[in-house]
């Protein structure tokens, strides 16, 4: 079963270079924020999952909390901040 | 039980694949949301409770607690998504963003 978490954890951890394209590419500011907020819920999984390989499962869960809640927080903040300037969508829209 | 676990947890990363090639593929920002909002729930609800089975067959007082604090986090998710993917799309939407329509059906409007 240890294997299993960890070839689970080691594809959860390939797909995040999927969602790492949008949020380097993407047209939009907002776009980045998708993938940021994508890959910042993957990791909350990958975090339990880690702590399953490692059986250290209460501390890793802990974190994996604190790291949805700081994804939450990050991502409102982030759109608050983009609502006020100017250089929000492409220019060439 | 440990079968049951890993059939979720597979389940979890077929959703989580699936949010994140609609990421990509989607074509306008606005369609983008759909699968991010779906990945978010749905990838961990399956992911966690799976690892949440797993954690609690061993019956331990201190298991039974880590999987409820598992239960835990997919509940906050579940409340905080949303409200994150309407912030985005509220910041979207002032920014004047328009939604996107299909190249054949545009010209009718």
């Amino acid at each position: 079963m240890e294997s299993f978490f960890l070839y689970g954890a080691i594809y959860l951890s390939l797909i995040m270079i999927l969602s790492l394209y949008r949020a380097v590419f993407g047209p939009t500011v907002l776009d980045r924020m998708i993938g940021v907020n994508a890959i910042g819920s993957k990791t909350t999984a990958l975090l339990v999952l880690i702590g399953l390989i490692y059986q250290r499962v209460e501390m890793f869960v802990d974190i994996a909390l604190a790291y949805a809640c700081l994804n939450f927080i990050a991502v409102l903040a982030a759109s608050r901040y983009f609502q006020k300037r100017k250089g929000l969508y492409d220019e060439h829209h | 039980m440990s079968l049951l676990a890993a059939i979720l947890i597979i389940s979890g990363l077929f959703f989580f694949t699936g949010g994140s090639i609609g990421i990509l593929r989607f074509p306008d920002f606005y369609s983008r949301l759909h699968p991010a909002g779906k990945l978010d729930t749905m990838g961990l609800l399956m992911t966690m409770t799976g690892m949440a089975l797993y954690t609690v067959q061993e019956f331990t007082l201190a298991a039974i607690f880590t999987s409820l604090k598992i239960l835990l986090i997919i509940v906050f998710v579940f409340i905080t998504s949303p409200t994150a993917t309407h912030a985005i799309l509220d910041a979207g939407v002032r920014a004047g963003l328009s939604p996107w329509t299909a190249p054949g059906k545009g010209e009718r409007e």
